[in-house]
């Protein structure tokens, strides 16, 4: 290194060293994460974790280097595992305590709830949660979400069927309390755009000739029950589903799950700069970014721009910048975090898994004040106590 | 079989030749990122009449100070097409390090000032022999890039970090990051030289910023009406040579803004393609030429008249339009 460079960066040393600007987040991810063991992630499943959430932040906080310096001010990441709700509570408390201005999670519905009841005024970013009763019933004051949740996949999902006039519908649900709780936003969704359940079948995993009728796809879709346009699958677990497409009686297209899956982000898709932030990602974490990442490096943009916004460090100023700045997520336009349920509003990706199919809200969908408040609960519907 | 075809190529090259000839004057070329080509407009028919085959996904387009010369950025061969105007031949290829995206000359055409978007960086390059002078680390996806009338300063645009950066040219030196809207994208100077105005393309805005402290003068709103403010990304913009226009393409507003620069109001808007994209100005100021990412298509607009007068096709997600009169 040459000395003209040392000076400065001798320089930024001592600025962070003696300004109170340095903003401190930690990070509360699973330990031994079943998720992302070797098996699961090689899958690769559509909408399902890549690996670390640690690795969409890590490329927020780098690439936002320039814009925090120019500010005067730095962000710092701790990272912690853990264990159980128990220790998801207790390590909310002690960032709390030792001053730091927001929680990054990616947890289980229940540890999350354990961690927002421990700091209640603290921001804690969900990065790894779509389920909608954090959004709903059981949400909570400080509670922000980047992912989306399983009802704005639902909308995305829905609208994209009305805009093909796909209307009649053959749901598949597997046999897990996950799958069942998402096959009812699904059917909510289904209500809301008027589309039409044909039929709807329980489906399982085995090769067990007496049970055949769940389990094979063929007789699974056959069209004794009627005719259909799509085959919605509700797989929360994965391995079903993507055995579906191609092996419907009918020549008839598979939605949900597998065939085209409504997301936060894929790798391929071309506007709006994201091939830039899909190509950091890779060369950063070396592997290909999903919409998990993108919801972790999400979470970094957000508090990069509150902590820009509110440089001296005052966490109240932080926390009311990151709930009302309008975000830059290279989606193409500017995402907020809902005031009433705390959901990061942003556009779906429609995916095959090999490009980007179309963007939700599908063109024509309006809304009274923000199209994209057509995904996900709306403020009337004031299905979050915790929130104004 | 074999006559007709070949009739048909013996016209082909009769209208080529006749391209060639007529229209060294009075054309633009458009940039097409996804076609490795440039579609050649002619301005007087409004009509395509040709292509030049250039390097991969061409984007950003400028002539030589001397006017003889076009240099074509390309994103996916990490270098410069330098196209000789009169035969409308490749004559060089300079390279431009990882992912160029938009370039400006110093006025002496000496060097060449170029950001890389995926490595944050500004890079000077040596014009003649392609030899890197010098690279500034600058925020993330850096896009536009203009150098000031006295070659002393170049001003880079930061997408992510929401930042113009101003460089000395000299020292390579930042001088000055000025916040200003969410995704800067594009410049325009008056020509007094005075004012910078920086498009952001997330803030529905233009900043207005005094070259002497770099202070924000102004934030411009573009309003269109009956559209919402998410709708209006602003990129292009360019003025006229007299400084009392300017023009604003508007992205997913699907419109052009004319503002003026005094008042900085807005005093049109006018309907063109999908996500307006870049904006240039004919000699004769009369004459907007817009392009639009999302229709792939061209849209020619009357100033006087602040009306489209007529959108052609012309290649994948034209990015740029040079005229050359």
């Amino acid at each position: 290194m040459t000395p003209a460079r040392v000076l400065p960066l001798l320089l930024a040393a001592c600025v962070a060293a003696a300004g109170a600007a340095t903003h401190k987040v930690t990070l509360l991810v699973r330990a031994d994460d079943a998720r992302l063991a070797r098996d699961r992630v090689e899958r690769a499943y559509l909408g399902h974790p890549g690996g670390a959430a640690a690795d969409g932040l890590d490329v927020a906080l780098k690439e936002a280097q320039f814009e925090l310096d120019a500010a005067g001010t730095a962000m710092t990441l701790e990272r912690t595992a853990v264990a159980d709700a128990a220790a998801a509570r207790d390590a909310t408390a002690r960032a709390q305590k030792a001053g730091h201005v927001a929680v990054v999670a990616d947890l289980p519905a229940d540890w999350l709830l354990a961690a927002a009841d421990a700091a209640p005024l603290l921001p804690l970013l969900n990065v790894g949660d779509a389920a909608d009763r954090l959004r709903e019933k059981d949400c909570r004051a400080g509670l922000l979400h980047l992912l989306p949740s399983e009802r704005m996949r639902a909308d995305a999902l829905a609208q994209m069927l009305v805009s093909r006039r796909w209307s009649q519908l053959l749901l598949l649900v597997g046999s897990s309390a996950a799958d069942a709780e998402r096959a009812a936003v699904a059917q909510a969704a289904i209500g809301r755009y008027g589309l039409k359940i044909v039929a709807r079948k329980p489906f399982k995993l085995s090769a067990d000739p007496r049970e055949r009728d769940l389990a094979n796809p063929a007789l699974l879709t056959s069209a004794a029950g009627g005719s259909y346009d799509v085959v919605w699958v509700v797989d929360s677990d994965g391995e079903f589903a993507r055995s579906l497409p191609y092996r419907t009686a009918l020549p008839r297209p598979v939605v949900g799950d597998a065939g085209l899956v409504a997301l936060a982000w894929h790798a391929q898709f071309e506007r709006f700069g994201a091939p830039q932030v899909s190509r950091r990602f890779a060369r950063s974490a070396g592997r290909p970014m999903v919409a998990h990442d993108w919801a972790a490096w999400m979470a970094g943009k957000a508090l990069v721009a509150a902590a820009v916004a509110a440089p001296k460090g005052n966490a109240a100023a932080f926390a009311r910048a990151l709930t009302t700045l309008d975000l830059d997520g290279s989606k193409g336009v500017g995402m907020a975090f809902r005031s009433w349920d705390g959901q990061l509003r942003q556009p779906l990706l429609l995916t095959d898994g090999q490009g980007v199919v179309a963007l939700a809200p599908a063109d024509g969908v309006l809304h009274p004040k923000n199209n994209l408040d057509t995904l996900g609960a709306d403020a009337p519907e004031k299905l979050c106590r915790m929130k104004p | 079989m074999k006559t007709p075809h070949s009739l048909v190529l013996a016209l082909g090259a009769c209208t080529l030749l006749a391209v060639t000839h007529a229209g060294a004057q009075g054309v633009a070329y458009v940039s097409s990122e996804k076609d490795h080509a440039l579609s050649v407009v002619d301005l007087k028919s409004m009509t395509v009449t040709g292509t030049v085959p250039t390097c991969k996904r061409p984007r950003h387009l400028q002539l030589t100070p001397d006017g003889k010369q076009m240099v074509v950025a390309c994103a996916e061969s990490n270098a410069a097409d330098v196209i000789d105007l009169a035969t409308r031949q490749s004559v060089r290829k300079l390279p431009l390090g990882d992912d160029p995206e938009a370039f400006d000359l110093s006025p002496d055409g000496k060097t060449l000032y170029v950001s890389n978007e995926d490595e944050g960086e500004l890079t000077m390059i040596d014009f003649a022999s392609g030899k890197v002078l010098r690279t500034v680390k600058v925020g993330k996806e850096p896009e536009g890039v203009k150098v000031s009338p006295d070659g002393k300063t170049v001003w880079v645009t930061s997408e992510v970090a929401s930042l113009v950066h101003v460089i000395d040219t000299a020292t390579g030196k930042v001088s000055h990051n000025v916040k200003v809207g969410k995704r800067p994208r594009r410049f325009a100077l008056t020509p007094d030289g005075t004012q910078l105005w920086v498009t952001n393309e997330l803030g529905a805005s233009v900043s207005v910023l005094s070259t002497k402290d770099y202070s924000v003068l102004a934030t411009i709103r573009l309003d269109v009406k009956g559209v919402r403010d998410g709708d209006v990304t602003p990129v292009g913009v360019t003025m006229t040579r007299d400084g009392k226009r300017a023009f604003v393409a508007l992205g997913r507003a699907n419109h052009v803004a004319f503002v003026d620069v005094a008042t900085r109001a807005v005093t049109h808007t006018v309907l063109v393609g999908k996500r307006a994209w870049h904006v240039a100005l004919d000699k004769s100021e009369s004459r907007l030429l817009v392009c639009n990412g999302l229709s792939d298509d061209l849209t020619f607009v009357d100033v006087p008249a602040a009306k489209a007068l007529k959108t052609v096709a012309v290649g994948r997600v034209p990015y740029m339009a040079l005229i050359v009169e």
